[in-house]
Parts: structure tokens; C-alpha cells; sequence
């Protein structure tokens, strides 16, 4: 018998709208996250371009669809170990990581007023901490605590599991495997934000206030380390002259080859991020190109009226102000044809999408592009990158592309034949 | 038959810190709960099997559960679905928001009667709460029907069929394909996205011809879409009339080129060498490329891209496809004619994402880019054209002479952009009040809806289908009906495939959804639907005008003809309703209005004033629900009712808490406006239009019109909740108590 069940790998955006679509239309769908929440790069994310709204609205809306769908199993702290099978039937084997604490769990945060230890939060990208027990971010869905247990010393540990009046802190916990049979498969595990460490030319990720875009996200979030204060990480000081650099890493034969479809825009929205902030503050962008597709021309043209000086060049070199901490920046204008080297007090590196696979392949023959992007259709049937996994994109794109994975999900799962009126 | 009501308060998660429940436990027994019960681990097994147990045993039948919001431990109060089950939260908007009642003071115990108080309500919600049946529409249809049969409509017609749905193409050409038959090749389809591709259109045609589920009809028009999804009867005009039944509608229409008269500028029209990128696709379809002056082969071709578009005069936008189609264009240029030199004039490349190894591709072919702006254009010969344009990147002017050919690379209007703007009708309704804001409907003559607000999908700008085009692209204003291809959006070709292939998936959950009685999105499921009392019924129109989703047409004796599967369940229609005539079997006017007057409201003379607060369900309540786990803390006063969405607010809801005798009346809804975020598109904008319209009226009373407010919230203002409530709260104290009060 065919098996119309769908195992979708990874709970961004992309795997949580494969997910969602796929059980709306009537499969059973496994839906695995090695985080400990779902929503992935969009939950760091302050606001959607170009509407300048939450993506916890448009998350909200998709919890909302899978808490009252029961054909969808949430696994997270989850990894995919192997498959074996083909299309049709797939087996797989899950890892289920111990969260330390049991799925009872109410979010009193009791423990939590007891925990002393602390460890840096990766949510925020290490900037400030948490408790070792801790909720991932405050929209964490499911609102469950983790532990994390490394960051214990002595009996620390021991004490806060005596925190827990109903007992569900469990630390002996260990990780298990799950086998789930599968009909078809979506991987969806997105993408990294190119390290910025590997851009020695622009300070290698040495420099404080050099930032990657994804931090700017992190910095103007109320859930973020400044609680949604733009301050610039030296000194938690207000930036008053700001650059962005276009294409860091992308578009560039030493990193990554292809343009992230993405960066133009969340500089853009960024800006508008600065200017709420900061009506005064001097604000340059390092570009080759503005993409700004489609109906997005209409906000590159808001952000142009916003007091916005543009140099059209890719900086050849960051350097920093030992005393100042401010970056020079070495760069040619087109515009003007001069070289100049210009001195900004916080610099913002529009880095691209690396996509995960790159660290974490799929664990089948599968073929990649040279950027490390999943091309589909060219080994294993039944196996279906989508999203960031498949090429780069903003949210909307990741929407459709899911959306689109799930209908080849279920052709490969139900015949060719027609079984319906 | 009564409902046998059990109440289980939860006084763990510090709830019984802050309150008594005996005050908790009082207001169940007041309101007639057969049993209520007390666990301080509710959620825990224990407590679920107390509740199974006496639902197994003493005969309850609705479950209310006092204890944390219903956003958490969705799947742990689940009794299955013949049992009612209401959560009342006295955890987030209760315990963790107010401060800790002094231990045995039944004067000024505020946390424990804001907690009784919700669970009053609960109890008073579930008591009007019907289980709901879904609704079963006859000869339901899963057959898709898809308009337009170009790239992106032979897609989802494909895809739509190779998963086993019966599919109904219809294309008004005579022949199937679209713009693929006016194109030499194609711009990359796939990885590494450096190949030009062969149309093969032949080969997609017979492809479909083939396909035992593809019905196709060609030189065909839609004459008439009539119905609702699962049962839509499609006229279609091909020689004889033909009406298909389908579930859902895929628009598939795309886009035309930007007209002649907006290229003028650019020496379209006046110059023979300057043609658009299509004429050049046919040139080079017919194996030739020439100078239209004089037929001679070309040496020297200049593209001049945006043109017409990015240009507020013009099209404002860009159509994320002319700069990828110009370095097709480039390259097989220089296939074609490897001597001639190819330029591009351009202000950014927009080969985005991977296509920027198609933009290497067209490098290392030789093409010259030059980004500026054409400043003048002469006809050096009656045979070529000397150009001028600033050169950014180098400085200074790019003087370019004897071209043979210039090609505009032209923008893509929707289809869905022409046509007069068609409103809704006018109704004799304009007696001076301010009016919901009609849609920009277009009479574009494609789907030919027979819907009382229109016969087009509405349009959001330019034309394009309105959408919440990030979060939900494929969501149109008409359930049942997805926009793909470049109609939906400027796109290339690559994204037409997968954009079609996600429409026929959307297409797909339609016609199962409706088969099975349930809403699509974004209350996705739900199984609930309106129904309208047409005894009572006045005619008034109100609620098929403001439907969102033009859900309600009018039958032939001009009452308001309900149509379920086009409903999203917002409840707009409810709140439109001055009759109060709609209804959900678990959502009504009457129900929110007894939860309203259900309340103890204490005597002027107690100072406790009451402010109630209709929260959107979608935003608001996240929000109330977030300040609550931020433990931020705000007045007692406030009692929240959740309600679908803003649109559903009645305005008798307003009069009946005033007359009650509540202090101030606070809505909290969603953004609205351009930028919109409410769910349902215009609920809160509706809701705060109706509120205009009693303002007034309170005035005349007496009673001031501030007391009744409306205010936005996002889901990320809850750090702001603590502020909106208690400033208002404030505002309302030095307004004083509502002269009502004592009346009630």
C-alpha cells in the first residue's frame, strides 16, 4: 500500500508551510526541527519587508493551523539520521534530543526564578544570556523550557531539578530514536547567515561594531539583547552614521557565488529600522546593484526619500579604529570615481544565505548547485528540497516554493492514476 | 436539552497566590456548573483524568477550564469532538497581570473577581455554544478549473492532474501555450541556471492532450462564473456554450506587455530600429535578426532596459523579469550573430538570486553593460541610431553610434489591470454616514464572477490580486480562487513553475476542505458557518457589502443568499448585521452580549469601575497573552472577550455594555490601511467605521463618546499593553463613573 505520509525536515518557514499545506489537504505529516522551537531565521527576524510587520503575526496564524490540525506531529530537538527506502516508502530514523524537561511542562518559569547558572543565548547570537533552563525566545512555540545542560557546573543542576513543584525537570533524560515510514520527504533546513568570519578583508568578523544584517534584526527586536534599542556593540552607543554593505560574501567568486535575492531589501527595511530610531543619522549603502523586484520598486523608492546616500562599489577593505572602534571603510564610488576611505560608527554587512545543507547534508545521494543549493529532480524521487534549501528567497518566495513542494510530495506519494472525481 | 457544565479551575502556575478561588469556585456555582473542581496541576494527567472522569460518570458535557491561555496545552484539553470545551484564562490575563489580593479581604480581592468573572463568561459562552455540523454543499465538484493557458497555467493544469484531480483548462487563443509561442527560448528553468531552454511548447501541449484527467478548451471565455467553491458552474463561451462544474479556480491570465504609447519616449514609434523584446523573440524565432529599416544583418544592438517601467509616470514598479530576458537575449545574440557587439543599458541588474550566474553567463558572452540612463537618440542614417547616455560607472557620457537595433526591454501589466474600475453597486445606503471603503474591483472581463460586490478578483495596486502577498501569497479576496503567474506578481518564468505548482496544491486543499465541510484559510478546519434568520431580515445589504470576501450574494427575491464555502469565518457579516439575524452555531451576537451582561457589575459607589475590552482573537490576544508572560502588570478593571476578528463587532455589543454599565469600551485590532494586517483584510477597519457611526449617538445621551475606543495592536505591542490599558483606564476615572451604572 502507498504511504501518503510526509516527513518534512526542518520548521522554518518553508517546512512549517510544506507542514501545514500538506496536512490541510489530508496527509499525515511528521514535522522534525532540530531547534527547540519551531519557526527557525524568521523568529529572529524583527519585521517582514515591506510591510514592516512581525513575523510572529504571520507565525501565530500558522501555530494556530497546526495545534488544531492532529495530522501533524511536531517533533522538535529532532534530527533526521537516515533514510532508507524510496519514494513511496521511505524509512527514517529521528533522534529526538533530550530537552531535559518533560512535555508537561507549563511555563511557570518557576525554575527558572531559581536557576542561578547562566549560558549565552544563542538566540541573540550570544550577545547576552539566559538561564540554563530557559525559553528559547518569549514566542517560543511549543512553549516549552529546555536545559541546557552543558552550561552547568557542580550540583547546580541537581538543585534546579528540585525547582520544579509537578517534577518535570529531568535530567537524566536521554536522547531516543524514532522510525516513521514515510511516503515522500520535503527538506527544508534553509539557510545560515554567511559567516562574516570568513571575510578577512572586511575584519573577519573582528570587529565589534561590523555586525552582520542578521544581528541588526536581533538589535532592533524588543525581543532582542537591547530590547529593540539600535546600539552599537562597543559601547552601547547610539550610532550616528551608519553604512551598510551590499553583496558581503555574496556575488563573489572567493564566497558565496549567487546573489541572496534577499539582502537588497532587508538593508532597505533596515534603514527604515534606523531612521525610526535615529531621524538624524547619517546613512550610507555600499551596492552593485539594488534588487528590489517587482512591486518592491515602490519601497526602494520610499527608502530613497529618507535622506539615504548611496555608493555604488563593494569595499575592497574594513578597517577599524583602535580607540574609536569606528570602521574605515576603503571603497571606490562610481558614482564619483573617487577612492576614499570613510569612517562610520557602525557598519552593517549585508551577508547572504548559505544554505544549511552545506554543513548538514541530506543523508541520501542528492546533487547541489556550487553554492551548496539542493537541485531536485536529479537523484532520489520523492526527496523534495524546498525553500532556502533549494535557492535563496525571501519569505514569500519560501511560501511558494513549499507550497509547491508539498503538491510533488503528493504525486510521488499517490500514483499518476486518477483516483479522484 | 441543558448543558451538564463542568468548571475545573486550575491553581497552580501561582494562580492561587494572587486570588481566592472560593471567589473563582462561587462564580461557577452562581452560573449553574454541575460540578466544579480545583486542581493545582490541571494540565498534568491527574487533572485530565479528573475531567475524563467525570465525563464519563457524572454526565458533563461542556467543559470550561479556568486556568492558562488556550494558546497552550492546545492538545492536552481535548475531549473529543462531541464535547464543548472553553478555556478561561485567569493565568495570562489574570494571575500573571494583576497584583496579589491581600489574603482574606473580600472588599478589595480585584484579581479574584477579575478571575470570576472570566469564568462567568466562559460559562455564560459555552451555554449559547452549539456543537457544530459542517456544512454539506451538494454535488460537490473537486474538479479544478484553470484560466489561462500559458506557462504557469499548463503548469498548474498539469501538476493538478498528475496528482489525480480532474482538470479543466480554458485558454481564449486558439491555441494552448501563450507566450511561450512567441518566444525563441526561454530564460533558465533550473540549476545552474546558465542555459537557455527550448519553449517546447509542442511537447508541453501533447503532454496535457494526453493526460486522462485535462480537459481543454481553447479559443474558449469565461462568460459567466457562478457559485461558490466545491461548486462552481463555469460558462464558457467556445464556439457553443459549454458549464463545467468545478471546486476551485485557478486564474492563470498573466500578463501583457506594457502598451506602445508608454515606450514613445524611447522612440518607439518613431524610430523602425526600435523594437521591444518580444518583436526581437520573433525575429530570432523566425531564424533571421535584421534591421526592421532595411533587412540587413545587425553589428551592433543596444538594450535599453526599464523601459517604461520603474517610472512613476509610466509603470511604477519593475517586472523581475526584463533584465534576466535581455541577457537571454544578449546571449543568444551572440550565438546568432558572434560579430555583433551587444550593449546594455541599464540602472540595476536585477538578475536576482541564482540568476546571477546567468548574469556571468551573458558577461562572458561578451555583452558591454552600462548602467545610466539614455539621454538622447538620433537616426544617425535612415539604417541606425546614435545613442547617448550618462555612464555611471565609468564617468562622464557613453556615446553610442551606429546601432542597428534597439530593443526596449518592456514591463508586464496584469491582465487583471484592464478594465474600468467596477465597484460594488452603489445602494440607496448613502444617507451621510461614512461608508466602508469599496474594493478597487476591475472589469477585466476574465472571470466574469457572479458576485454581487464584482465580477473580478479586488485588486491591492497596480492591478495585481489583493493578498497577504508574504505571509499567504495564494490567497486571493475570493476563497476557492488562486491568482499564479505573473498575474499574481511580476515573475519570471522559473517562478511561474513553482508559483502554478503551488496554486494547484492550493487549488487542491480547496476542494477537499469544502468536500469535508470545513473553512479554508486562515481558519483553516473550522467547521463553523453563518447562517442568516431571513424572517427577521430587513434587506439592508450591509452584510453583502462588507463581507471581505464577497461570500453573500442576494437571490431573486433581493434577500441576502449565503454562500458557506465562500466564507472564511471572520464574522464580518455578524457584526454588519443591525438586525442581528447572523449567526454561528458557536459564535453569535447574542452569545458575546450575555457574556457582556453576565458579569457582576459593582455599584458606583464601590469604585471598581469595569472597561470592556474586545480583543481580536488573532493579534490582540497573543498580545494580551504575551504581557502576561512578560508578567507585566495593569489594572483589574478590564474584563477581555476574544472575539474572530474586529469585524465581527456588533454595534447592539457597545449598547448593551454602556447600558450595563461599563466604564469605557476598548477595541483592539489590527492594523489597517495599505499595509494592512488584519487577518481578514478589513475587519478592523469595518469595526472602526461602524464605531464612528455610534459616537454620535453616545454623545446625544450623554454619555461621552471617549469612552468608547478603538486601537491598534500588533502581536510584538505587548510591552505596550500595560500603557494602553492603564491610560485609559485612567482617562475613563477622571471622566468619571458611567452615569448608566446604577440604572443597570
Amino acid at each position: 500500500m502507498e504511504n501518503k505520509s510526509i516527513l518534512v525536515v526542518g520548521g522554518g518557514i518553508s517546512g512549517i508551510t510544506a507542514a501545514v499545506e500538506a496536512a490541510e489537504v489530508g496527509c499525515q505529516v511528521f514535522l522534525v526541527e532540530k531547534n527547540a522551537y519551531l519557526g527557525g531565521k524568521v523568529t529572529q527576524i524583527n519585521e517582514y519587508f515591506p510591510k514592516m510587520c512581525p513575523p510572529n503575526c504571520g507565525l501565530e496564524i500558522n501555530f494556530q493551523r497546526i495545534k488544531k490540525n492532529p495530522k501533524i506531529t511536531v517533533l522538535t530537538l529532532a534530527e533526521v539520521e537516515n533514510i532508507s527506502g524510496a519514494a513511496g516508502n521511505f524509512d527514517v530514523n529521528i533522534k529526538l534530543n533530550p530537552r531535559y524537561v518533560q512535555d508537561q511542562c507549563t511555563a511557570c518559569q518557576e525554575c527558572v526564578e531559581v536557576c542561578t547558572t547562566e549560558r549565552a543565548n544563542d538566540f541573540n547570537f550570544g550577545v547576552d544570556n539566559t538561564k540554563a533552563i530557559y525559553l528559547p525566545h518569549p514566542f517560543a512555540f511549543p512553549m516549552k523550557y529546555v536545559v541546557d545542560i552543558d552550561a552547568f557546573k557542580g550540583n547546580e543542576a541537581a538543585e534546579l531539578a528540585a525547582a520544579c513543584k509537578h517534577d518535570l525537570i529531568d535530567l537524566e533524560m536521554e536522547a531516543t530514536t524514532m522510525k516513521v515510514n514515510v511516503g515522500a520527504i520535503i527538506w527544508a533546513t534553509g539557510w545560515s547567515s554567511y559567516d562574516i568570519k570568513n571575510l578577512s578583508n572586511y575584519g573577519g568578523g573582528r570587529f565589534e561594531n561590523a555586525i552582520s544584517n542578521i544581528m541588526m534584526e536581533r538589535l532592533a527586536a524588543i525581543t532582542g539583547p537591547t530590547g529593540g534599542k539600535i546600539l552599537r556593540p562597543s559601547d552601547d552607543g547610539e550610532p550616528q552614521n551608519i553604512a551598510f554593505v551590499q553583496c558581503a560574501g555574496s556575488r563573489d567568486e572567493h564566497h558565496q557565488k549567487a546573489c541572496s535575492s534577499v539582502c537588497c531589501m532587508a538593508t532597505l527595511k533596515q534603514v527604515n529600522y534606523i531612521r525610526k530610531q535615529y531621524p538624524d543619522a547619517k546613512i550610507t549603502i555600499y551596492f552593485m546593484d539594488i534588487r528590489a523586484m517587482g512591486k518592491h520598486e515602490d519601497y526602494y523608492q520610499q527608502v530613497l526619500e529618507k535622506n539615504v546616500k548611496l555608493i555604488k562599489g563593494k569595499p575592497s577593505e574594513i578597517k577599524e579604529d583602535a580607540t574609536s572602534k569606528n570602521l574605515l571603510v576603503l571603497s571606490e564610488d562610481q558614482f564619483t570615481q573617487e577612492i576614499a576611505t570613510l569612517e562610520y560608527d557602525l557598519l552593517v554587512l549585508a551577508t547572504g544565505m548559505e544554505p544549511a545543507t552545506a554543513a548538514d547534508n541530506i543523508p541520501v545521494e542528492f546533487k547541489y548547485d556550487v553554492d551548496g543549493f539542493a537541485i531536485n529532480g536529479v537523484t532520489t524521487p520523492g526527496i523534495y528540497a524546498a525553500g532556502c534549501t533549494r535557492k535563496p528567497g525571501d519569505v514569500a518566495s519560501s511560501v511558494q516554493d513549499a507550497t509547491a513542494a508539498v503538491l510533488k510530495a503528493i504525486q510521488s506519494t499517490t500514483g499518476r492514476g486518477g483516483e479522484h472525481e | 436539552m441543558s448543558k451538564k457544565i463542568g468548571v475545573y479551575i486550575c491553581t497552580g502556575c501561582g494562580i492561587e497566590d494572587v486570588m481566592d478561588i472560593d471567589v473563582l469556585e462561587e462564580a461557577a456555582d452562581d452560573n449553574g456548573a454541575k460540578v466544579c473542581q480545583t486542581n493545582s496541576f490541571l494540565c498534568g494527567s491527574e487533572g485530565v483524568e479528573m475531567i475524563q472522569k467525570d465525563l464519563d460518570e457524572a454526565g458533563i458535557d461542556t467543559v470550561v477550564i479556568a486556568a492558562c491561555s488556550g494558546r497552550v496545552n492546545h492538545d492536552v484539553f481535548n475531549f473529543g469532538s462531541d464535547k464543548i470545551v472553553e478555556r478561561a484564562n485567569i493565568r495570562e490575563q489574570v494571575a500573571w497581570v494583576h497584583e496579589a489580593d491581600e489574603p482574606d479581604d473580600d472588599e478589595e480581592n480585584h484579581t479574584a473577581l477579575h478571575a470570576a468573572d472570566v469564568i462567568t463568561m466562559a460559562i455564560t459562552k459555552v451555554k449559547d455554544m452549539k456543537l457544530v455540523e459542517p456544512y454539506q454543499a451538494e454535488n460537490v465538484s473537486k474538479t479544478i478549473l484553470i484560466v489561462g493557458g500559458g506557462m504557469a497555467g499548463l503548469t498548474a493544469t498539469l501538476e493538478a492532474a498528475k496528482a489525480g484531480y480532474q482538470t479543466v483548462l480554458v485558454e481564449k487563443e486558439a491555441n494552448l501555450g501563450g507566450w511561450l509561442n512567441k518566444l525563441h527560448k526561454l530564460t533558465p528553468l533550473g540549476a545552474p541556471y546558465t542555459g537557455l531552454v527550448d519553449p517546447d511548447v509542442d511537447a508541453r501541449v501533447k503532454e496535457l492532450e494526453e493526460h486522462p484527467n485535462v480537459t481543454i478548451h481553447t479559443a474558449a471565455k469565461i462568460k459567466k462564473t457562478i457559485g461558490a467553491p466545491g461548486m462552481f458552474d463555469v460558462v464558457i463561451a467556445a464556439g457553443n456554450e459549454i458549464i463545467e462544474r468545478a471546486g476551485a479556480v485557478i486564474l492563470a491570465s498573466g500578463a501583457t506587455p506594457v502598451a506602445a504609447e508608454k515606450l514613445s519616449h524611447l522612440g518607439y514609434g518613431q524610430h523602425k530600429n526600435v523594437i521591444t523584446h518580444l518583436e526581437l523573440e520573433a525575429m530570432a524565432k523566425n531564424g533571421k535578426i535584421t534591421r526592421p529599416s532595411d533587412r540587413q544583418e545587425v553589428k551592433k544592438i543596444a538594450f535599453i532596459q526599464c523601459a517604461g517601467s520603474r517610472d512613476q509616470e509610466r509603470l511604477p514598479y519593475c517586472s523581475a523579469s526584463c533584465c534576466i530576458d535581455s541577457l537571454k537575449q544578449a546571449i543568444y545574440l551572440s550565438e546568432l550573430h558572434p560579430e555583433a557587439m551587444v550593449y546594455i543599458f541599464y540602472k540595476d541588474i536585477r538578475a536576482s538570486g541564482v540568476y546571477e550566474h546567468f548574469y556571468k553567463e551573458a558577461q562572458a558572452a561578451g555583452t558591454v553593460f552600462i548602467k545610466g540612463d539614455i539621454t538622447s537618440m538620433n537616426e544617425a542614417s535612415d539604417t541606425t541610431l546614435t545613442l547617448e547616455a550618462e555612464d555611471i560607472v565609468l564617468g562622464g557620457k557613453a556615446g553610442l553610434d551606429e546601432v542597428d537595433l534597439v530593443v526596449l526591454a518592456t514591463g508586464m501589466v496584469p491582465t487583471t489591470a484592464y478594465g474600468t474600475v467596477a465597484n460594488a453597486e452603489a445602494d440607496d445606503a448613502s444617507d451621510g454616514e461614512e461608508e466602508a471603503p469599496q474594493d478597487a474591483i476591475v472589469a477585466s472581463d476574465i472571470l466574469n464572477l457572479d458576485y454581487r460586490q464584482g465580477s473580478e478578483l479586488p485588486t491591492l495596486k497596480y492591478g495585481f490580486p489583493d493578498s497577504h502577498f508574504i505571509c499567504f501569497p495564494y490567497e486571493t479576496r475570493r476563497t476557492g480562487i488562486y491568482a499564479t503567474g505573473s498575474v499574481r506578481a511580476p515573475m519570471d518564468m522559473a517562478k511561474a513553475v513553482t508559483d502554478a505548482t503551488g496554486a494547484a496544491l492550493k487549488a487542491i486543499q480547496c476542494v477537499e476542505a469544502t468536500a469535508a465541510g470545513a473553512a479554508c484559510h486562515p481558519r483553516s478546519g473550522d467547521l463553523s458557518y453563518p447562517e442568516i434568520n431571513l424572517k427577521r431580515c430587513t434587506q439592508c445589504k450591509r452584510c453583502t457589502e462588507e463581507c471581505p470576501f464577497g461570500a453573500i450574494n442576494e437571490d431573486e427575491k433581493t434577500n441576502p443568499l449565503m454562500n458557506p464555502t465562500r466564507c472564511r469565518r471572520c464574522g464580518t457579516c455578524m457584526g454588519a448585521c443591525p438586525e442581528r439575524v447572523i449567526s454561528f452555531k458557536n459564535y453569535s451576537v447574542t452569545m458575546i452580549g450575555k457574556m457582556i451582561k453576565e458579569i457582576e457589575m459593582p455599584e458606583e459607589d464601590e469604585e471598581k469601575p469595569r472597561i470592556l475590552i474586545l480583543a481580536c482573537e488573532n493579534d490582540a490576544v497573543p498580545a494580551l497573552d504575551m504581557a502576561g508572560i512578560n508578567r507585566l502588570k495593569y489594572n483589574p478593571w478590564v474584563r477581555v472577550i476574544s472575539v474572530r476578528c474586529l469585524g465581527s463587532l456588533n454595534l447592539v455589543w457597545i449598547a448593551d455594555a454602556m447600558g450595563m454599565g461599563y466604564d469605557g469600551i476598548l477595541l483592539i485590532g489590527c492594523k489597517h490601511g495599505e499595509d494592512y494586517q488584519c487577518h481578514f483584510m478589513k475587519g478592523s477597519e469595518l469595526a472602526e467605521i461602524r464605531l464612528s457611526k455610534v459616537s454620535e449617538t453616545l454623545d446625544r445621551l450623554g454619555l461621552e463618546s471617549e469612552r468608547v475606543r478603538t486601537v491598534e495592536v500588533n502581536i510584538m505591542d505587548y510591552m505596550e499593553i500595560p500603557k494602553i490599558l492603564d491610560d485609559f483606564a485612567e482617562e475613563l476615572e477622571e471622566l468619571g463613573p458611567n452615569p448608566m451604572k446604577d440604572f443597570a
